[in-house]
């Protein structure tokens, strides 16, 4: 960390993306990688889930195979691939927006990734333990998660529970990171009010972790010495209360669709001003409304359990307050929308999947209000309806957004270019693909089909046979992906420090930035961020900097 | 929102063109509120028609809602897309306080009004009955007996277990593992589970209550349309709970008194448990799969019914 941006480096190994680096570009790296490997693998459980339902019987696989697939695939993307991917997003992408040289505490960043792949390979291992791994669904509703026919202490479930209680101490040590690192260490001149959104919605969404996460940690462990110890926390015939354990549970899961949610929030503010030649519309709002919805997303959790016996009077304040997230919600869109307008817009590859994603995302938010409305909701819920609804919300617009930033920043942290033509192939079919899968999802519901099932009427059987070919379309799109990753990065052509000519502290870096980012050279920022067609240099010396950057890229 | 752009007036054409726009876009949007009936299951209970006119309603604001922003989103890429080669910036517009205010009050208005819509729908089925009431099993319950003498004889009591339904009419000592009702006729149930969560979900009847160990809870619905319908377990029970499904009869009054009066003088036999069936053929076959909770024996009951007929919904 003593090198400074203008000492040359020496060429860095492939290597140390294999090893505990405390660098944060390299630990981003190995987030979005190790990920990416969940993200295929929890794939491949949905496309078996995905045929076992082309047809109403249980004829793929055995009942209790069924219930382990979607259980796990379930709690794989979350827990392995959207929160792991998010949190590699967030370190590469705040140290080098508020021009830090590293996460404020690099060691526990270390330690937080790391427990990524252990927790990881427990949950994997669950699959070859006696009693087959978990297979209670990712709520993990007790009693049913409780049930342990073998008896065996060590069980599927025991080794989630573990698994669930080592990611939510992974996150902690990453939010208490992220929140410091945003607080403490941003570039002379960068206020509040000068920091990037993405900045902004990573400090929203962690301060939820940090509020959220006890109260799932704390019920997990009681159900750890339900399962174990004999307590009975929740179980009926020892005095407990299963629905105990909802609150516990929803109080923290309901807030994590806004932690995954809000930095997607954050990588639309970024993109949609760059590919509109923009500034972001009303940024102070769209900044403010992230911390909106923190507030109103730690009061909405009950709708969760409006069929679980819930008193009147608790469903109607839970549906208020739910149906308000509405608002700062739109207020975003609405701004995004506003970017657009009269903008000059670019349809690349990321600004393709930013809008593929916000399409989505409305079309979520509007069966999100129905949700919110008790009556629908107690016919709707625990249907695939609600399916449909979450992975509108976690597919359709999440993963867009967070393909979206990947294609943006690709060039920036591994100095190469993505090629369009393949990412653009990439975007059509996850489009199509998404749409496909999780629209019929929606006539299910309404019909009274129940989630989670492995067989059903045959009065289901079009819309599902709709929706497995559209899962199978969703597992062709990852192919160009992939192939476009990995051919870039080896042999794509060689990236300049601003190919898009955006306006941010990370885009006056070298691509590749060094390790130490800008090291002791940090820039004074001078004016408030996404100056799109304002002509007025971001920071200090701006001209000099990127002159020297030209032409360190000219003699390469 | 064209129409606020601040610093350009729009032309007598754009005005008429726009407003056109949205006429056919509110046009669109009530078709599909009309649609939105065709998606349901058809209407069997007095809750229905409340609960599918809110849905019909919501289904009206969202499509314009979501319209109207494709709208926008489209008109942009089409009319707002850089021409090749130009590498130059927009104007740079960051903000105007106006419309953020309009599209902060818009939505909460809009979301206020369909909340206030939900909430007299909310209290309306209140009314009607089907908002349950929960209270804790006593002792004697517990240890396994449903005295039928202690339950309003009018009440229905489903027990729910891994994985069957079983139904008891107390007052006229009758049980089946097929839920059979009165048209018209406002029932009672005692909801109790012998094992895990379950869910009570009738979707003809629009209706759900999870069903939770531990407590009895009262829950009250009334059927309005003769038919077969389907009753599915709603909350995950594990192994078998896509299996665990019951049919629901409405029938005419003479028809469920001649039904419960059949009943009671049938035998106690095997309730329907397709788990049960299928258990056994899993244990003979020996196919693969993970350890599971042995189902339930099925329920002695008086009338099995069926499960294969075919279903209104």
């Amino acid at each position: 960390m003593t090198s400074t941006a203008l000492s040359p480096q020496p060429p860095a190994s492939w290597r140390r993306y294999f090893g505990f680096s405390t660098d944060a570009k390299v630990i981003g790296i190995q987030y979005i990688v190790v990920s990416f490997f969940f993200f295929l693998v929890a794939g491949l459980l949905a496309m078996i889930i995905r045929g076992e339902l082309l047809t109403p019987a249980a004829d793929l696989v055995d009942r209790t195979v069924y219930n382990g697939l979607y259980t796990m695939h379930g709690t794989i993307m979350l827990f392995l691939f959207i929160f792991p991917v998010l949190n590699g997003l967030n370190n590469l992408l705040i140290p080098t927006m508020i021009g830090a040289p590293d996460m404020a505490f690099p060691r526990l960043n270390t330690a937080a990734f790391w427990m990524v792949p252990v927790f990881g390979l427990l949950l994997i291992a669950s699959f070859f333990v006696p009693s087959g791994p978990a297979s209670a669904g990712w709520w993990s509703y007790p009693p049913v998660s409780l049930q342990n026919p073998l008896g065996h202490l060590i069980s599927g479930e025991f080794l989630w529970v573990l698994a669930v209680a080592l990611s939510g101490i992974s996150s902690i040590l990453g939010a208490v990171n992220f929140v410091t690192t945003i607080l403490r260490m941003r570039a002379p001149g960068m206020g509040f009010f000068r920091m990037p959104v993405f900045c902004w919605t990573a400090l929203a969404a962690q301060s939820l972790q940090l509020i959220g996460l006890p109260a799932l940690t704390g019920g997990a462990v009681m159900l750890l010495m339900d399962l174990t110890l004999g307590t009975s926390f929740y179980r009926p015939e020892g005095g407990g209360d299963p629905v105990l354990y909802q609150h516990f549970f929803w109080f923290y899961s309901h807030p994590a669709v806004y932690v995954i949610i809000l930095p997607v929030f954050g990588i639309f503010s970024e993109l949609f001003p760059v590919y509109s030649r923009k500034p972001l519309f009303g940024y102070v709002y769209v900044a403010l409304a992230s911390f909106i919805i923190v507030g109103l997303g730690l009061i909405v959790w009950v709708h969760h359990m409006f069929p679980s016996g819930v008193a009147q009077w608790m469903r109607n304040l839970f549906m208020v307050t739910t149906m308000l997230i509405a608002v700062p919600t739109g207020v975003k869109v609405f701004a995004w929308l506003g970017t657009m307008w009269r903008g000059k817009i670019r349809l690349t590859t990321p600004m393709l999947f930013c809008i593929g994603g916000l399409f989505n995302f409305v079309f979520a938010g509007i069966t999100g209000v129905m949700l919110a409305t008790v009556p629908v909701d107690i016919h709707v819920s625990n249907t695939y309806f609600v399916v449909g609804h979450f992975h509108y919300v976690i597919y359709g617009a999440a993963v867009m957004g967070i393909f979206a930033a990947i294609y943006h920043w690709f060039p920036k942290f591994t100095g190469r270019m993505p090629y369009e033509g393949l990412g653009k192939l990439h975007f059509v079919l996850t489009f199509l693909g998404a749409n496909l899968n999780f629209l019929p999802m929606h006539p299910l519901g309404l019909m009274g089909m129940p989630r989670r099932v492995s067989s059903y009427d045959p009065e289901f059987a079009f819309w599902n046979v709709l929706a497995s070919l559209g899962a199978f379309l969703l597992g062709v799109s990852i192919i160009p992906f992939l192939l476009n990753m990995i051919s870039s990065w080896v042999r794509g052509p060689r990236a300049t420090h601003n190919p898009w000519n955006a306006i941010g502290l990370e885009w006056l870096l070298p691509s590749p930035p060094p390790e130490d980012n800008f090291g002791e050279h940090v820039p004074t920022v001078i004016s408030p961020p996404y100056g799109y067609g304002k002509n007025e240099p971001l920071v200090e010396h701006q001209a000099e900097i990127e002159r020297a950057l030209t032409l360190a890229e000219a003699t390469r | 929102m064209s129409s606020s752009s601040p610093n350009r007036r729009l032309g007598g054409i754009s005005l008429i063109a726009l407003g056109l726009w949205i006429g056919l876009v509110m046009a669109i949007s009530i078709w599909m509120a009309g649609q939105a009936q065709h998606w349901l299951p058809v209407q069997a209970s007095n809750a229905a028609p409340l609960v599918d006119g809110l849905f019909r309603f919501e289904t009206g604001v969202g499509t314009f809602v979501f319209l109207g922003v494709v709208s926008v989103m489209a008109w942009t890429m089409l009319v707002h897309r850089a021409e090749k080669y130009d590498e130059s910036d927009a104007e740079p517009i960051e903000g105007n306080t106006r419309l953020e205010v309009i599209w902060t009050v818009i939505p909460l208005v809009l979301v206020m009004a369909i909340a206030w819509y939900a909430i007299q729908v909310n209290t309306e089925l209140g009314v009607l009955g089907p908002m349950e009431h929960i209270h804790p099993r006593d002792a004697q319950e517990e240890l396994g007996g449903y005295p039928g003498d202690r339950l309003p004889p009018e009440q229905v009591e489903v027990i729910a277990r891994q994985w069957s339904w079983e139904f008891r009419y107390p007052g006229r000592n009758v049980s089946s593992t097929e839920l059979h009702l009165e048209l018209d006729r406002p029932v009672t149930f005692r909801l109790v589970s012998e094992d895990v969560l379950h869910g009570f979900y009738i979707p003809a009847f629009r209706l759900k209550q999870d069903v939770i160990p531990g407590r009895a809870i009262d829950f009250t619905l009334t059927p309005t349309r003769l038919g077969r319908y389907r009753l599915r377990d709603s909350q995950f029970s594990g192994t078998w709970f896509a299996a665990n499904q019951a049919d629901v009869v409405v029938e005419s009054a003479e028809d469920h008194a001649s039904w419960l009066k059949q009943g009671a003088a049938a035998p106690l036999q095997s309730g329907l448990s397709p788990a049960v069936g299928e258990y056994a053929e899993r244990q003979t076959a020996g196919r693969g799969g993970w350890p599971t909770v042995v189902p339930a024996p099925p329920p002695q009951v008086n009338v099995p019914g069926s499960s294969s007929l075919p279903h209104d919904a």
